[in-house]
């Protein structure tokens, strides 16, 4: 093996940084599913009655379903009946009253993820929901937003608080049945983020969540909601850890948008649950709907993620362009190193007229890896002058790994304009050997080429999380120049 | 001071270099020229520390220490610069992140301080002033869409940035227009000074109108066939390469005495 293998490989090897668990008493119902287990995820949170039948109509439709078995992954059937659904620190069973209430703990374990709660140590301006297993252990600056009428709360909260809102907007996008994790989450989901924007109202801060799984055996099925009513805009980001464990692990998630019209919504994630070590043992499956609704005229949405863990991906970020003239975006960067497969893409469902959707998909490949993506547009009959541009593009590095490309274009109107490109290259041994000879050092060559090939994904994202995006890729922070 | 000794050295199993000898001082410029295959891009490379040449015997000496023994980017850092003959495009990366994180790569190991971005702007425009290339370069992305004369003025730039102590320039005049060559060929002089040393590598006799080297060689099956001085260019402007080449083993024997016989 070369030199700049070796040190190519060992830059790739590096030690997934968050996979400490945190020592805690937790309360977590029995392994299983059943109608009881629904009941009693309820009946612990305390919801009012439409909740409970919601869920068991959900459960009652999962029943009948069967796991989708389309996406280029592989892996050994789950069995639904060996998973915790319901895990919370003990501590939590009643709810915080404040952070001065939340486990010491717990809020150490936040700082060692590099996301302090304590409102005067947060970077000013980003507000955050912290999702522990399956309940929200705090969020911060509620009392500075609620005076703007913006509501930023947990899930839990909102079905008490809000329940008007929920029942309003809840499984509007993403019905129960959707599909099958979408169904199970409907009928399990434990906490989440709930987020209102009222009339006019633009965001005064970034709203963010961080979702950390920490009790072994114990899937995480969060359901966040957010809307924005007419003119109302909001930046969203999510951030999402866990611990090493030799076992796999279930992360079920929904997350629906809704902006109304002339909204706009931008919603990024780096997900960075754990991936399992070098031969594929132990990680998250990460099995998530994500579905944005451009309900009215001139409404915006837009997914920006980065994917750098879980074993396994499956997950779709789409938009429903509804409104005329409304605009849905997909930028993405996806890697899988090791054992790791991807299978990710977007839907843009086109219905409106005049709608426009753009689509940047950045697969990188390493290791054994194996990346797909997956991409649906389509033009119904109504979207007269709708536009889609779609560039997909892969990097491979190393030669055992994989990526897949599986565009699918439908165009039931002439007027539609829609551009694909696609292309797949390899981290050169020539360009490895340019940078190297110009004095950099392997690490620093690879860092460079790949920021590179994801540049136009990372513009997108709000600076913060841009440079957390960077040190996951391990790359320098490029831009000081130039 | 850089001094090769029976250098042997393969590419995909095939033999290129076949006990090469040559020794450079500082200050000196040195032109090796020869027919395409005779193995002067190998040089260049094997020089530079390229992994996919294999060095099968000999050794090279630079300021005392053994070359083929540093990583390719201690090379680099100890001053050796190579300009490409086919500079490498890396999309949405930025010229000039790429010429200051190789400037201040070059620098940190001399145990100068880095630049920032002022002082690294200010010098390289007023390098790239002297390149006759425009600022817009800068912000491009490193090489992307380069014509192949900006591509090679590219080089001569981040020579002139790199300041090294041993430049090998592989084609640099290739595929350039004559008005390209000149402002190449200024560049490669404006950078000739008495601890520099350079080995200029060209197909053609053209750019040693331009860069006058002290010492002219043949390089031809892998082993220098012919060394003299700048008339010995000329000469083979006039005969070609088939009188040291072709002719035979009488006259590379000649030239190369410490050469040995072909397998």
């Amino acid at each position: 093996m070369s030199t700049a293998t070796k040190q190519l490989d060992s830059f790739l090897d590096r030690e997934y940084s968050a996979g400490f668990v945190t020592e805690l008493e937790s309360d977590s119902v029995p392994k299983g599913l059943s109608e009881d287990t629904i009941r009693l995820i309820s009946a612990r949170k305390g919801e009012p009655q439409f909740m409970l039948d919601w869920r068991l109509e959900a459960y009652r439709r999962w029943l009948t379903m069967t796991p989708p078995r389309w996406a280029q992954v592989q892996f050994p059937p789950i069995d639904f009946q060996d998973i915790v659904y319901y895990s919370a620190p003990k501590q939590m069973r009643d709810g915080p009253k404040s952070l001065d209430e939340v486990d010491p703990e717990l809020l150490r374990t936040y700082e060692k993820l590099g996301v302090p709660l304590h409102e005067r140590a947060r970077l000013a301006g980003v507000a955050v929901d912290a999702v522990f297993d399956s309940v929200s252990v705090a969020t911060t600056f509620k009392k500075q937003l609620g005076e703007h009428g913006v509501i930023f709360c947990s899930f839990s909260e909102a079905v008490k608080e809000h329940p008007d809102l929920v029942r309003k907007y809840l499984g509007t996008v993403v019905p129960q049945g959707d599909n099958f994790y979408a169904a199970l989450n409907s009928a399990v989901f434990s906490d989440g983020s709930f987020v209102f924007i009222p009339k006019g109202v633009r965001c005064p801060m970034e709203l963010s969540t961080y979702f950390r799984i920490n009790a072994r055996d114990t899937g995480q099925f969060e359901r966040t909601l957010i809307i924005a009513e007419e003119g109302a805009s909001v930046s969203y980001l999510e951030g999402c850890t866990a611990p090493m464990r030799d076992e796999n692990q279930l992360h079920a998630a929904v997350v629906e948008l809704v902006a109304l019209d002339d909204a706009k919504i931008k919603y990024s994630t780096v997900q960075n649950w754990y991936p399992g070590d070098k031969d594929g043992k132990g990680g998250i499956y990460n099995f998530v709907t994500k579905r944005g609704d451009c309900r009215g005229p001139r409404s915006h949405i837009s997914w920006t993620q980065v994917e750098t863990g879980s074993a396994i991906t499956w997950k779709y970020p789409s938009v429903i362009l509804r409104g005329d003239d409304s605009v849905g975006e997909f930028y993405s960067v996806a890697l899988s190193n090791h054992r790791q497969q991807a299978d990710t893409g977007t839907k843009m469902i086109h219905i409106g007229r005049n709608t426009r959707s753009t689509i940047i998909a950045k697969g990188i490949s390493a290791g054994h890896g194996s990346n797909a993506f997956r991409g649906l547009v389509r033009i119904t009959p109504k979207a007269v002058g709708a536009r889609n541009y779609t560039q997909c593009d892969s990097l491979l590095i190393g030669d055992k790994c994989a990526a897949h490309t599986f565009p699918t274009i439908e165009v039931r109107h002439p007027s539609a304009r829609v551009e694909h490109e696609a292309t797949t290259s390899r981290i050169g041994e020539d360009q490895l050997f340019y940078a190297m000879q110009r004095g950099l050092s392997a690490e620093d060559a690879v860092s460079m080429i790949v920021n590179g090939f994801c540049k136009e994904v990372f513009k997108e994202l709000p600076m913060e999380f841009a440079v957390e995006a960077q040190n996951l890729l391990g790359v320098s922070l490029e831009g000081s120049v130039g | 001071m850089l001094t090769i000794s029976d250098l042997k050295a393969s590419v995909d199993g095939k033999q290129i270099l076949r006990g090469l000898n040559l020794e450079v001082k500082a200050g000196e410029v040195h032109a090796i020229m020869g027919p395409n295959g005779s193995g002067k891009s190998t040089l260049a490379q094997v020089l530079a520390g390229r992994e996919s040449f294999s060095v099968d015997g000999g050794s090279v000496t630079w300021d005392g220490r053994d070359l083929l023994a540093l990583a390719t980017e201690e090379r680099a850092r100890e001053g050796l610069f190579l300009a490409f003959q086919y500079p490498v495009e890396i999309p949405g990366v930025s010229n000039a992140y790429f010429l200051k994180a190789a400037v201040n790569a070059v620098r940190r190991h001399r145990g100068l301080p880095e630049l920032d971005a002022m002082d690294f702007l200010a010098k390289v425009k007023a390098e790239m002033k002297a390149v006759g290339m425009k600022e817009e370069f800068l912000y491009r992305a490193v090489n992307e869409g380069f014509s192949g004369g900006e591509k090679k003025r590219n080089e001569v730039l981040q020579m002139a940035l790199l300041e090294p102590k041993l430049a090998i320039l592989d084609e640099t005049d290739s595929g350039l227009d004559i008005d390209a060559l000149r402002v190449v060929a200024d560049g490669v002089n404006r950078l000739r000074s008495p601890d520099r040393s350079m080995i200029v590598i060209t197909h053609y006799q053209r750019l040693l109108d331009y860069i006058v080297p002290d010492h002219v060689h043949v390089l031809a099956q892998g082993r220098i066939a012919r060394s003299g001085g700048p008339d010995l260019a000329r000469e083979l402007e006039e005969r070609g390469y088939a009188w040291i080449v072709g002719d035979d083993q009488g006259a590379a024997r000649g030239a190369a005495p410490a050469a040995g016989n072909r397998a």
